[in-house]
């Protein structure tokens, strides 16, 4: 299994390590929990080991003219220092990846992809790169830590000067922190304001040790992945291998935002065009007492299945049970039934997302 | 705590009190629960099979019953507070069994200790 290069920091703050595509990772800390754990990102800020994403650099004339042709999402709007996410579409529509794509300059990219897909996609990329197009896959000496949460931007501040900061969502600066090079991009996946750090390997430790002593005064602690599942939940944040998957197709997810059907022409266009969705994704929130788990199938009311769930959980913020479901595209009623361990439970399907912050 | 037997998939049995519920290590590794689902007054038990279920955020367990017998009481309390369970997992007792036989496979709180020290 491999280990990240916060693993021993990680072990040392009590992280409960559990193996995630292939890495051991801390699902919790012993000391706090999920429910804890969730609870600091919403209120205050919690910081994450999310070294084992994926990080691949696109360089070159024709970079822009590849990334166009692999994502459903354009970039031509996005501008130096801009991140934007993208699905990743193959040929049938279906989804390869989700993915976040930065933009240095003109000529330079970095593609943020998921663990589990990191061999997968960096194959897939390499092989249909454009013209003068360079490929790194930088993801084995590339470490990330996710500052999330609304006292996170007080948290940077003590120790990086507001030139260095980002200011607005889905940007980044690239900055020199102690003499070494790193990005700070304003972005995450729990719904709440806060950072993603990239840096070399060699300085994660002494990052991770910068960002507990400036963040534990504003009772910043270090969360686990249980809490960056159940908050990217209560965000509808879809999580590739459960909302989406080769199968998928790119149209069926309620992202449409990040789907330019206007832009001239990308991988998989054509099929998406030709297929016309056949499920969508909804949110649900248990009526009756229990808890919907993915692979729980899904009944209307006359007892035919229409769908399964694809992530659910008791939310914290809520406390009550949710879950994101897909089902047959033409289903409009307010309710359905979840079978869970052989009874059918009721749910209610509700607006998207579960949680909204403040801003 | 003293007086409990245990099994060895981590309920424990009252035989004073005629109660079963889960121990403090599976609490511990559980993390935090989140929903109990239980019998109703009146099923039978068996000693060894499933009664119910224990969810935490994220995964479900059963609960292996150390007794069988027929269920006199539940503690409802559980229902709307399943984190009384990680606050006291010996005080949270789940049901009150009449209990007809307990399980062979029962070992002593002293055992149990020994098999879950870390």
């Amino acid at each position: 299994m491999l280990r990240t290069p916060f693993y021993s920091k990680m072990l040392a703050a009590g992280g409960k390590m559990v193996e995630f595509t292939g890495y051991e990772l801390p699902v919790q800390f012993e000391s706090t929990g999920i429910i804890t754990e969730h609870k600091a990102v919403r209120e205050k800020a919690g910081l994450f080991d999310v070294s084992h994403m994926g990080e691949i650099y696109l360089r070159g004339k024709d970079a822009f003219a590849s990334i166009q042709n692999l994502i459903t999402n354009d970039i031509t709007t996005l501008k130096d220092g801009g991140a934007r996410y993208s699905l990743l579409p193959n040929a049938e529509g279906g989804v390869v990846d989700d993915i976040l794509v930065y933009r240095f300059n003109a000529e330079e990219y970095l593609l943020v992809v998921n663990a589990a897909n990191t061999q997968k996609d960096a194959a897939w990329i390499e092989a249909r790169l454009l013209g003068d197009t360079q490929f790194e896959n930088a993801s084995p000496t590339t470490a990330q830590l996710a500052l999330q949460g609304p006292l996170a931007i007080e948290i940077v501040k003590q120790f990086i000067s507001p030139a260095d900061i980002p200011e607005k969502n889905y940007t980044f600066k690239t900055l020199t922190l102690e003499g070494v090079k790193i990005i700070l991009s304003r972005t995450g996946y729990t719904g709440e304001d806060g950072f993603e750090f990239y840096c070399p390997n060699a300085y994660a430790e002494r990052l991770f040790d910068l960002l507990m002593e400036y963040g534990r005064p504003f009772g910043m602690i270090p969360a686990g992945l249980g809490s960056r599942d159940t908050l990217r939940m209560e965000a509808v944040m879809p999580l590739y291998g459960h909302e989406m998957n080769e199968e998928t197709l790119c149209h069926e997810l309620g992202l449409d935002f990040a789907i330019k059907m206007n832009k001239e022409s990308f991988i998989g266009k054509d099929a998406l065009l030709k297929n016309p969705p056949r499920y969508q994704r909804m949110g649900i929130k248990m009526i009756d007492r229990g808890i919907a788990r993915e692979h729980c199938p899904i009944f209307n009311d006359e007892g035919r299945q229409i769908g399964h769930v694809t992530s659910g959980t008791h939310s914290p913020t809520l406390g009550q049970a949710v879950g994101m479901i897909r089902v047959e595209k033409d289903f409009a009623a307010s309710t359905l039934w979840v079978e869970v361990r052989n009874k059918k439970l009721k749910a209610g399907i509700v607006p998207l997302p579960f949680y909204k912050r403040n801003k | 705590m003293s007086k409990l037997k245990f099994l060895k998939s981590h309920e424990w049995y009252s035989a004073e009190n005629n109660t079963v519920g889960i121990s403090d290590f599976a609490q511990h590794e559980l993390g935090d629960i989140v929903f109990v689902e239980l019998p109703e007054v009146g099923e039978n038990v068996e000693a060894g099979v499933a009664f119910g279920n224990v969810e935490s955020v994220k995964a479900v367990s059963e609960i292996y019953s150390p007794v069988s017998g027929v269920v006199t009481e539940v503690n409802e309390d559980l229902q709307s507070a399943p984190e009384l369970i990680n606050q006291d997992a010996y005080a949270a007792w789940m049901i009150k069994v009449k209990v007809s036989s307990v399980s062979e496979e029962l070992i002593s709180s002293a055992d149990y200790d020994e098999l879950t020290k870390r």
